[in-house]
């Protein structure tokens, strides 16, 4: 478990490290934290003859929220980070990104392991990318021409193959609008493992806050009555195909159904859990995962509407 | 100067984290236990023992007290030295070319573009070092065993994906891997035989030649003469099939070793993390063809065994080969990898048992067939035998069987060979045993307690159907207080609560005992040719008054360094701050067989009480003639010698101060320095740690989770020399029990190729899976050994799988499903949840 010899670059600056990436061609792979590429490298089933350490590179990490209410998190940015960010820094309209760093990995791995690693892995099961496709986040990535924005639906391809060309290194994530009731949940045999199937919605509430600032919790209008019906919904699955998918079918009972509530939610899952031709594998048959799509979202959806 | 009495001969129960206080005897004594009046020397039917001197008792703190761990500073503090941490000048670095396929005649083998790689140093295949086979027998006819050679390096036939065919030695790790991906070898690939059934088969193809029907041990035993009429005849019989999952006992600290040539003792130096120094030592020499003078095993410190360093590694001696062809010294520190795929497994076995009981629920008969899944080779020196023996010899546990017929077979596969692993076929029979009796509590409507107390041996000594003689447990004591404390903290109405809700509640028990100290008595009985038992011990106390105590056992991880310093510090008076451990090298002591079996305390412990007890002899011996006195006028106190009737003392450095540096002054017929010697051997049927486990589960419905919610073990292990290690032997023997029950599993795709790699597949629980543990002790003190201590190390391993087994199957009774094998996984469990209502 020694990795086969390799060539390391460390990279001053984006630029640079996007010629150096375009020059070396395929032999080379940007390195971060080095979570997933470093243990695939020491079982020889990556074997870069190039590294490239973006590691080091300032003004890719931290959150910032913009003018629009979008928010911002740099590349280099650790799931610790997010995990600890202070509500100034990440509001209430941004919880569901807090609190699912609690299912990625351990703490070591969280206070290493870089969002946009994560990203860029493109690991079907990862918390980052079901997030992404669940928020129509857009991935702003640069090359030796310059930036581009690639929309999360667009970015994965299937399973660790994503948008991003050779040369070029994603620098920022943007999640387009605030999410106050929105929550990822996921089983896995063990915490801390790449889950067997996760479950992550976003809900818009008819009588909740209508593109909510991210004020915080305080001041928050309080959902009342109002028939409790919702205006909009996103489903999105992970473990059930080669990239994270959104379950229209599922959307479409959310918004439909109604009032909301437990029951609502079974019937969603249920929804969902026939949508999806989830494989079988060593982790789980097709129909445990349709079993464990049933409960995640119902725990997804009660998550997301206790916030 | 009798011996003390060990402790209360009655079963006393401490609370949890109060060590040592002991209260009123919640129990009647058993019948047959000893009394605490009675001289040692008649009390204790051991071997001869020498006449003790210890101190009294006042003198005597150290025993039974949660002393700190000694090894904590150092290893706590990052100076603690393992294997891989050993750096020497010269060193190379070894890796090992496996093979890829499970089962092939090897038609090549090229390691010249090996020998190219850039670092390699040197590259040898089993014809360059042609070493002799490692043989593990047993002295049973052919038609019950038969040897097979393991070759240290594979030649002519590969048996399992992962098998050494060449080691690999280079500049650096790196380049030594680079170089085993540089090997050619060929293969005439041979059907892989991956399971029982397959080995089993008529026409399996033959994994040894020699071995048909890949049958490597087939033993029929007891077969007590009616059982067949007592089956036909029962009002009640139950049956329980199970497969257990093959495991890796997976130390923390995987395998490796250093060796290197010392020129100046002409001696190979083999620094391995093994529990058993001699046996490599012996195994090394016969394998190199050196006098067995020749190697010494040194061992660093040790990050876990758990039995998979019990057994004699190739690699080690490959290394050791190459390390005396090349001059310089070669490490090799197994990875992740070959430790998940390549080490010594454990644990695959398949159970069919039948239980006749009569209507009030005893137990009429047992009759049990057993086939363990032993892998492609023997290990050294245990052999294939080791779990179907164990199966067949123990299974009747804690347990008034009145018949009994087993039949167990060990069969060859294509898969990694297997080692003991914590527990031995006790957690799976046990299990078998525990699922028994509650099958048989429902047919017959009884409380799956009550049918327990009807059948557990009460009277000691018991001689079993087994033919093994069981000395006095807390068998009854134990199910009994540990069902009190689950009824008193309410957890069978939290269950009945839960069953209104609609949730899945269980609760499960197991009663086991298990064997501890077997001595070569008990070894020789299951016919081994290599026969474990004794062990040694040596003291020596310097010119300061301190103790170096060396001993023959070898603690991977159990405190010795703690628990037999404690010993000797009490049979001397000495503070534990003046004995110092020392274990792991072969030089240093004469022979021993290392810590497995959970044989150190009982038998190591007993070692060093006897060797400090002939010190103290000859300390007073010393003393009486500086004090002009006759010796049994004198006792031992805290570090000296004294005389009760006028209070004169002599401190032990006055003594020692005679011993060796005014040896004129010696006694006649008293030798210079202060050392002793002393061996100890269990000369009977070992003596018996027993336990009751219960264990409090929730079923979730729509993930299948497996939530244990309480987790109570009540505990005997005799006299405790240390509670805190015990309990820490407990916990850890708990997790890896839970571990198999529910989690792990080595596993193999049809061509016999590894699928669980890494920790990704193999799932070994986390501390975030593993529950809190409450733990009760009682004391049973043992007669047999010299402290009253039984062994410790396997029970928590014991006793889980079948607790958690049982309470998973009582919250499944409403859905008609039951689960026997292992491990039960979230899906199974879904699975069987779907049958609810």
């Amino acid at each position: 478990m020694k990795p086969a010899a390799f060539t390391y670059h460390r990279a001053r600056d984006v630029e640079g490290a996007a010629r150096l990436l375009a020059e070396l061609g395929d032999d080379a792979k940007v390195i971060a934290g080095g979570q997933s590429l470093v243990a695939m490298m020491n079982f020889r089933l990556a074997r870069p003859a190039h590294l490239v350490d973006i590691g080091g590179l300032s003004g890719l990490d931290g959150l910032r929220t913009d003018a629009g209410g979008a928010l911002h998190i740099g590349a280099l940015t650790t799931h610790h980070a997010v995990e600890t960010a202070p509500p100034e820094v990440l509001g209430a309209g941004f919880a569901v990104l807090r609190d699912a760093m609690r299912w990625v990995g351990h703490l070591p791995i969280r206070t290493r392991g870089t969002v946009g690693g994560s990203l860029a892995h493109g690991d079907a099961t990862a918390e980052w990318c079901l997030l992404a496709v669940l928020l129509d986040a857009e991935l702003v990535a640069r090359g030796p021409d310059g930036e581009r924005r690639i929309p999360a639906a667009e970015f994965f391809h299937g399973y660790y193959t994503t948008a991003l060309e050779p040369e070029e290194i994603l620098v920022e994530v943007v999640f387009p609008r605030p999410a106050p009731y929105a929550a990822l949940t996921e089983f896995a045999e063990r915490r801390g493992d790449f889950a067997t199937v996760s479950a992550a919605v976003d809900l818009e509430p008819a009588d909740g806050p209508e593109g909510a600032e991210d004020s915080g919790r305080e001041g928050e209008p309080e959902l009342v009555g109002g028939g409790g019906r919702f205006r909009a919904a996103r489903v999105a699955l992970g473990g059930v195909a080669a990239l994270p998918v959104r379950v229209p079918e599922a959307e479409e009972a959310l918004v439909q159904g109604g009032p909301y509530g437990p029951e609502l939610y079974a019937q969603v899952a249920a929804v969902a859990a026939e949508s999806v031709d989830p494989p079988s594998d060593a982790n789980g048959s097709a129909h445990y995962r349709r079993t464990l799509i049933r409960t995640l979202v119902a725990h997804a959806c009660e998550e997301a509407m206790s916030r | 100067m009798t011996g003390p009495t060990p402790g209360p001969a009655t079963p006393v129960r401490r609370e949890p984290g109060e060590p040592g206080k002991s209260r009123e005897p919640e129990v009647t004594a058993p019948q047959g236990l000893l009394d605490e009046d009675r001289p040692a020397e008649t009390a204790r039917p051991g071997p001869e023992h020498s006449g003790h001197t210890a101190p009294a008792r006042e003198d005597r703190p150290w025993i039974g007290a949660s002393v700190g761990r000694r090894e904590d500073p150092r290893l706590l503090s990052g100076n603690g030295q393992f294997t891989d941490d050993i750096d020497l000048p010269g060193m190379l670095h070894a890796q090992f070319v496996r093979s890829t396929v499970a089962h092939a005649r090897i038609t090549a083998l090229d390691l010249t573009a090996v020998r190219q790689v850039p670092g390699v140093v040197a590259a040898f295949d089993a014809q360059d070092l042609s070493l002799a086979d490692i043989t593990a027998r047993l002295g049973r006819p052919l038609t019950e065993f038969v040897p097979t050679g393991m070759p240290v390096l594979a030649r002519e036939k590969v048996r399992y994906a992962g098998e050494p065919l060449a080691i690999v030695v280079a500049r650096d790790a790196y380049a030594a891997e680079d170089g085993v991906e540089a090997a050619r070898v060929g293969y005439d690939s041979l059907p892989p035989v991956v399971s029982e059934e397959q080995a089993l088969a008529p026409d399996a193809p033959l994994v040894h030649d020699e071995a048909s029907a890949n049958t490597l041990l087939d033993v029929s035993m007891f077969a007590t003469e009616g059982i067949d009429g007592t089956f036909d005849e029962a009002p009640c019989v139950v049956h329980v099939e199970t497969r257990t999952g093959r495991q890796n006992a997976l130390p923390l600290e995987t395998r490796g070793v250093v060796a290197g040539w010392d020129h100046r003792e002409e001696q190979l130096v083999l620094r391995t993390s093994t529990q058993v120094p001699h046996q490599v030592r012996t195994t090394a020499a016969r394998c190199l063809g050196l006098d067995e003078r020749a190697v010494r095993v040194v061992v660093p410190d040790m990050g876990g065994g758990f039995g998979q360093k019990c057994v004699v590694g190739r690699e080690e001696i490959a290394a050791g080969a190459a390390a005396i062809r090349l001059g310089r010294p070669v490490k090799w520190i197994e990875d992740r990898k070959d430790a998940l795929t390549a080490a010594f497994l454990a644990r695959e076995q398949h159970y069919d048992v039948r239980a006749a009981f009569d209507a009030e629920g005893h137990i009429l008969g047992l009759d049990a067939a057993v086939v363990c899944d032993m892998g492609a080779y023997s290990c050294y020196p245990f052999t294939a035998g080791i779990e179907p023996l164990m199966a067949s010899a123990e299974m009747p546990g804690v347990y008034k069987v009145p018949a009994y017929r087993v039949r167990a077979r060990a069969v060859t596969t294509n898969k990694a060979p297997t080692a003991p692993y914590r527990g031995v076929s006790r957690p799976q029979y046990v299990m078998v045993m525990e699922r028994l009796f509650e099958r048989a509590a429902r047919e017959l409507k009884l409380e799956p307690t009550e049918i327990r107390r009807r059948n557990l041996i009460t009277q000691f000594p018991y001689t079993g159907v087994n033919n093994v003689t069981y000395d006095p447990g807390s068998y009854l004591e134990s199910l009994n207080l540990c069902e009190s404390v689950l009824k008193e903290e309410g957890w069978y109405a939290a269950k009945e609560t839960a069953a209104a809700q609609g949730r899945h509640l269980g609760i499960g028990y197991s009663c086991f005992s298990e064997r501890t100290g077997y001595g070569s008595a008990a070894f020789a009985q299951r016919k081994m040719e290599v026969v474990p038992g004794f062990d040694i011990s040596e003291v020596r106390m310097d010119t300061s008054g301190a103790l170096v105590v060396t001993t023959g056992t070898m603690s991977h991880g159990q405190s010795h360094e703690t628990t037999l310093a404690q010993i000797a510090a009490d049979e001397l008076g000495l503070d534990i701050g003046k004995v110092r451990i020392h274990q792991g090298d072969t030089d240093r002591i004469t022979y021993g067989w290392g810590t497995f079996a959970s044989r150190s305390v009982a038998i190591g412990g007993s070692a060093v009480r006897l060797a400090a007890g002939k010190l103290g002899e000859k300390l007073i011996a010393i003393a009486a003639s500086v004090l002009e006195v006759p010796p049994d006028e004198l006792e031992l106190g805290p570090g000296l010698v004294r005389r009760p009737a006028d209070g004169r003392t002599v401190s032990y450095e006055e003594l020692a101060d005679i011993a060796y540096l005014k040896s004129h002054l010696l006694p006649k017929d008293t030798e210079p320095g202060l050392t002793a010697t002393a061996s100890f051997d269990v000369l009977n049927d070992g003596t018996f740690s027993n336990a009751t486990h219960g264990v409090v589960v929730e079923l979730h419905e729509g993930t299948g989770q497996v939530e244990i919610l309480r987790y109570v073990c009540v505990e005997d292990c005799g006299v405790a020399i240390n509670p805190k290690v015990v309990e820490g032997q407990t916990r850890g023997g708990i997790a890896q029990g839970i571990a198999g029950a529910l989690f792990e599993q080595v596993t193999y795709d049809e061509q016999g190729a590894p699928s669980a790699v890494s920790f990704m597949e193999y799932k070994v629980p986390t501390a975030l899976e593993i529950p809190e543990v409450s733990i009760h002790h009682l004391e049973t003190p043992c007669a047999f050994t010299e402290t009253g201590a039984k062994g410790v190390g396997e029970g928590g391993t014991i006793g889980a799988p079948g607790a958690v087994l049982n309470a998973v199957n009582d919250a499944l009774l409403p859905t008609g499903v039951e689960l026997d094998d292992t491990p039960v996984t979230p899906q199974t469990v879904a699975a069987a949840l779907e049958h609810t209502s």
